[in-house]
């Protein structure tokens, strides 16, 4: 099977001599939903900027569904689209012109460039908004009419870079269902995002990058296998003066009705129930105190960090 | 992309471009019309007459043609330089790049917009003339070529401008300091007979001359350099800037890191 992004030993390094990337590999399948994630300045928007042709690369290889970028730049770049982390548009132009200029440039004639503008302005709620100049759009619509931008041409690989920093959560969800709607008709996506609830939530497969290195490439569902401990935060009905004493799990108190609890992972939650129970304490609610994801992404980190600096 | 979708492509680049400038129309089209209208005014119509005959014709009529050449050059070089810089300030000329469009035709769109400014200011230049001295044409082809190949290759340099310019004061040095001296020492308002020999040699590195002398001829049949050298050297300048700028945009010079 043709990957649908093959990256083979990609290198680069800036005018001044910071090195970006120190040679990463890595494929993302045909149809996948696919999380690129790593801490501010790890090389993700140089891996994209690459991809799309922004940044010129200084080693590697990239091809898209088997066509080498290098070799065949217009056959590669016909698959990609992208929604970049800022915004790129013309502001001084009306929505639906920026949308149907950008199927122009992959040679789609006018009429069948509106045609298309309108479907995805109408799916991703601007229809409305259409004639509005781009500059006046809130950023929310901004962001959207990217998405609109980059799928006119109907894409096979859709890069997104960060889509719903800044968005309200409102428009995150409906954006998280379109999303996962274009990727069941078949558009292999990448996502890359800080929110690492959305990347649980939408993707398949995740590959860490650090210090321009992968540190990690493997799919969502044995990534969280590998978590050991997870931390709830109970409330509790009554003010505590201080943590109850318990042989089997830790406790901490972070105010005087919320208790902090580490839970092995695969042990049942009931018996600290019970403990609680016979201390007298009622439990009225409880949450994940951090994600499961966010707390493996900082222990890849944080100990690639340090085994780099070992090193 | 096969040679249709490459059209559709140009044609988009163009019709932006286009579009770009109509819908500022104030600030693009009218202002080089009313400053070219004072310059009728006030040389043609209130000095012209003391100045009497220049190679033999009213002074009004031996300036119009090189004042729509004027209007033309800083046309097509504003409009290509302004829209390139702004394209990359706000960023939206990755659309094009990362799209499968080739280079030569952004590079054909950019410079299709500049010379329908040009050629849009030109024309509205050699109307408002009409209001202070019948038009007079030696030469049709003449003129109309040697309008087209001005406003290509100052589209082509206005690019270039584009291209290396860091903040919006790099796009007006070049005018400033280059073009419109250049410009006016291009022989609009003189004949290069009147200065003396060392001038009228050093006159000749100036580029503008032979386009400004080539159109003169287009009008009034009379020209201070052989037509044939200036075709020669604005085609071959055109070429030099043509291929320049495919270079520029190729190796993303400005545009990708």
């Amino acid at each position: 099977m043709t990957a649908a992004l093959s990256i083979r030993d990609l290198r680069k390094t800036y005018k001044g001599g910071h090195v970006a990337l120190k040679g990463v590999s890595f494929d993302v399948n045909p149809g996948d939903f696919f999380a690129l994630l790593g801490p501010n300045g790890a090389g993700k928007t140089t891996i994209i900027g690459i991809i799309s042709s922004l940044i010129n690369k200084s080693g590697g290889t990239v091809s898209i569904f088997g066509h080498d970028l290098a070799e065949e730049p217009a056959v590669a770049k016909a698959f990609l689209g992208l929604v970049p982390q800022e915004f790129n548009f013309n502001m001084f132009e009306p929505a639906i012109e920026v949308v149907a200029n950008q199927a122009g440039y992959y040679g789609i004639p006018r009429a069948e460039a509106f045609r298309r503008a309108e479907k995805y302005l109408k799916h991703l709620d601007l229809w409305d908004k259409r004639r509005m100049m781009a500059r006046n759009l809130s950023g929310g619509m901004k962001r959207r009419l990217m998405i609109a931008r980059a799928l006119v041409h109907e894409p096979r690989l859709l890069i997104l870079d960060e889509p719903t920093a800044g968005v309200d959560i409102e428009i995150r969800r409906s954006m998280w269902k379109f999303l996962r709607e274009i990727n069941a008709a078949g558009t292999t996506i990448i996502l890359t995002t800080h929110y690492l609830e959305e990347a649980e939530s939408l993707c398949r497969n995740i590959a860490i990058i650090d210090e321009g290195e992968l540190i990690e490439n493997t799919s969502t569902k044995q990534l969280l296998n590998t978590l050991h401990m997870e931390t709830f935060l109970l409330d509790v009905d009554t003010a505590l003066d201080s943590p109850p004493k318990s042989e089997s799990h830790t406790l901490k108190l972070v105010d005087p009705t919320t208790l902090e609890a580490e839970i092995c992972r695969g042990e049942s939650i009931n018996s600290l129930f019970t403990e609680l129970s016979q201390h007298g304490i009622r439990v009225v609610s409880m949450r994940n105190k951090t994600n499961r994801l966010e707390e493996l992404f900082m222990n890849l980190v944080e100990n690639g960090a340090g085994s780099r600096g070992q090193a | 992309m096969n040679n249709r979708e490459k059209l559709v492509a140009f044609q988009t680049i163009a019709t932006k471009e286009i579009l770009r400038f109509a819908r500022i129309w104030v600030q693009t089209v009218l202002p080089p019309v009313i400053t070219t209208a004072l310059y009728f005014i006030i040389f043609g119509n209130l000095i012209g007459p003391r100045i009497g005959e220049m190679e033999g014709f009213g002074y009004m009529e031996f300036i119009i043609p090189g004042l729509i050449m004027m209007a033309v050059i800083t046309n097509s070089y504003a409009n290509v330089v302004s829209s390139f810089y702004g394209s990359k300030f706000q960023r939206h000329i990755e659309e094009m790049v990362i799209s499968p469009t080739p280079n030569y035709i952004i590079l054909l769109g950019f410079i299709t917009g500049g010379v329908a400014r040009g050629l849009i200011v030109g024309i509205a230049v050699t109307v408002v003339s009409l209001l202070f001295n019948p038009l007079n044409v030696h030469s049709l082809p003449v003129m109309f070529s040697m309008i087209l190949l001005t406003a290509i290759l100052f589209s082509l340099a206005g690019l270039i401008n584009g291209v290396y310019a860091n903040s919006f004061d790099d796009i007006s040095i070049i005018p400033t300091f280059v073009l419109t001296p250049l410009t006016y020492l291009g022989g609009i308002f003189y004949s290069i007979s009147l200065l003396p020999d060392f001038w009228q040699t050093a006159s000749l590195a100036n580029p503008i001359l032979y386009m400004v002398n080539a159109f003169r001829y287009g009008f009034l049949g009379v020209s201070d350099i052989s037509l044939v050298t200036s075709y020669a050297i604005s085609i071959g300048f055109i070429i030099i800037l043509y291929l320049f700028s495919l270079h520029l945009l190729r190796t993303g010079h400005g545009i990708r890191t």
